[in-house]
């Protein structure tokens, strides 16, 4: 769910019309915006603390199968968290989970971790290297 | 204090906001600004806004800047009036700062800490010269890459607090106040001090941290940590019953280490100011940390008389939505209250010509102007 909840709207849009077809599906709730408080802690480990809102959006479904599915992300795309609910009810059918997971999650992971490498090698080459200077005298 | 409705103005407020939609559009033949060049080339200013409109969302952050011409106080404004028409589905669970993947890292009190000092995007050493080839909008920039180390980079906090140098966050999973459920009581518990400074005016802290320095509260302070990065946000559903991510969102940390506390029974320890902000910005987490750590005052036994140490003073006064909607109100109409001075101070005036009296004999003679 975190993996469809931090994709890119649009590359999870693009997974989706290659992907096998979704069963039908009808809508419980949503999908629509709201407000989630972010909390911190005090000194970083201390007493929670609410920081201030992010805005989310959640969707609920039931599939042609009876399967309830259900999503919430950050953000107000509707399109995003309709087809993560969608696809949390799909991915429950074990004759769907394997292709699904093939054709959308394992590709949604590799970019997540392309996006992560690509931070962290950034943030290396602004990484200091100390070295001393001899005293002149 | 009186209000009175008048009437007439509807025609002239129309004319002015469609003037207003003019002037925000500029001349017509330089192209629109996009929301999307404002979220992604104006980053900072959309870090603000989400911070002093207390809510993350850069595409909206982006709108309000557009439509408040970069008055980013009206934008935050705009951002906190957008709040109020949402529900709220709940809270997340506290972030964990700990395992931020790190933009940005540093220390100004450990040279050599575990994960390195990594200075990120950064506008530290740069020679604060105006630089034209931007305006010539030929940008062509690639950040460069290296090897990505595998080695934690453990908070600060972590590594003092392993001796006992640093005073420790301590353990608490109680529900937080909420300051926009709830009015302020003060003394206000920590937690509530922090909201109220996490959405606080950016000048302002930066003003009263500014003032901690300067003699104003006694204060030493160290960057122990400073930290740009990503996080996970977690909720629990109702539906679910277990945490899920959401999704992720940038956040700026800072660990402001200062001067000791201690007592007959406890050893002298490091205290701690702390300091986190929506986005990348580093002089409002600082800032913050700074007076988080002034508004501690009283429970670490020190003297109280510096701005920056008076909770009331500091949290009333620095959510410039509330400061610029009282500020601001002055520039409508006052006809009725004003029309009340001008008869008590004729009156005024008149009691002191006939009875040849000082102003002070003549005021005390007089009822109380607000009756």
């Amino acid at each position: 769910m975190g993996l469809l909840a931090r994709a890119r709207p649009a590359e999870l849009a693009a997974l989706l019309g290659q992907a096998p077809a979704l069963p039908d599906y009808t809508s419980l709730r949503g999908p629509e915006t709201g407000l989630v408080m972010l909390r911190g802690r005090a000194g970083g480990g201390g007493a929670p603390f609410n920081l201030g809102e992010m805005t989310a959006t959640r969707a609920s479904v039931r599939d042609a199968e009876g399967r309830l599915g259900h999503a919430t992300v950050a953000g107000r795309d509707d399109a995003h968290a309709l087809a993560a609910a969608r696809l949390d009810a799909a991915l429950q059918d074990p004759a769907r989970h394997d292709a699904l997971k093939a054709a959308i999650l394992e590709p949604l992971a590799e970019s997540e971790t392309q996006r992560r490498a690509g931070l962290a090698r950034r943030a290396a080459a602004t990484r200091v290297d100390f070295f001393a200077l001899t005293t002149q005298r | 204090m009186a209000y009175v409705a008048v009437k007439g103005g509807e025609r002239a407020i129309d004319a002015a906001h469609a003037w207003l939609a003019a002037e925000r559009r500029g001349d017509t033949a330089v192209a629109e600004l996009e929301t999307a060049q404002i979220r992604e080339q104006l980053g900072r200013a959309v870090d603000r806004v989400m911070a002093e409109g207390s809510l993350y969302d850069p595409g909206l952050a982006a709108l309000a800047i557009k439509q408040a011409q970069g008055d980013l106080i009206e934008a935050g404004f705009l951002l906190r009036a957008s709040r109020t028409t949402l529900p709220r589905f709940g809270a997340s669970l506290p972030v964990e700062t700990a395992t931020m993947r790190l933009a940005r890292r540093i220390s100004a009190i450990f040279k050599d800490l575990p994960g390195g000092q990594v200075l990120g995007p950064t506008y530290d050493y740069t020679h604060r010269l105006l630089d034209f080839s931007l305006a010539a909008n030929a940008t062509q920039a690639t950040a460069p890459e290296a090897e990505a180390r595998d080695e934690a980079a453990p908070r600060v906090p972590d590594i003092l607090g392993d001796e006992g140098l640093l005073e420790a966050d301590g353990v608490s999973d109680a529900e937080p106040f909420d300051l926009t459920r709830a009015p302020l009581a003060y003394p206000a518990p920590r937690e509530a001090r922090l909201q109220g400074l996490a959405r606080g005016d950016e000048g302002f802290l930066l003003g009263l941290g500014y003032s901690t320095q300067r003699g104003y509260g006694n204060s030493h302070p160290f960057v122990g940590e400073l930290r740009v990065g990503e996080v996970d946000v977690e909720i629990v559903p109702p539906e679910l019953g277990f945490a899920v991510c959401i999704g992720t969102v940038a956040l700026t940390e800072c660990q402001m280490v200062n001067q000791f506390a201690g007592s007959k029974t406890q050893p002298a320890q490091f205290t701690r100011g702390y300091g986190l902000a929506f986005g990348h910005a580093e002089r409002r987490a600082m800032a913050m940390a700074l007076v988080d750590r002034a508004l501690r005052a009283q429970e670490l036994g020190e003297a109280r008389t510096a701005p920056a140490q008076d909770a009331e003073f500091v949290l009333s006064t620095c959510d410039n939505v509330e400061a610029t909607g009282f500020v601001e109100h002055l520039k409508l109409p006052h006809y009725v209250d004003f029309q009340s001075e001008l008869e008590t101070i004729r009156r005024l005036r008149g009691i002191a010509g006939k009875n040849a009296t000082s102003l002070s004999e003549a005021t005390a003679n007089l009822p109380e102007a607000a009756q």
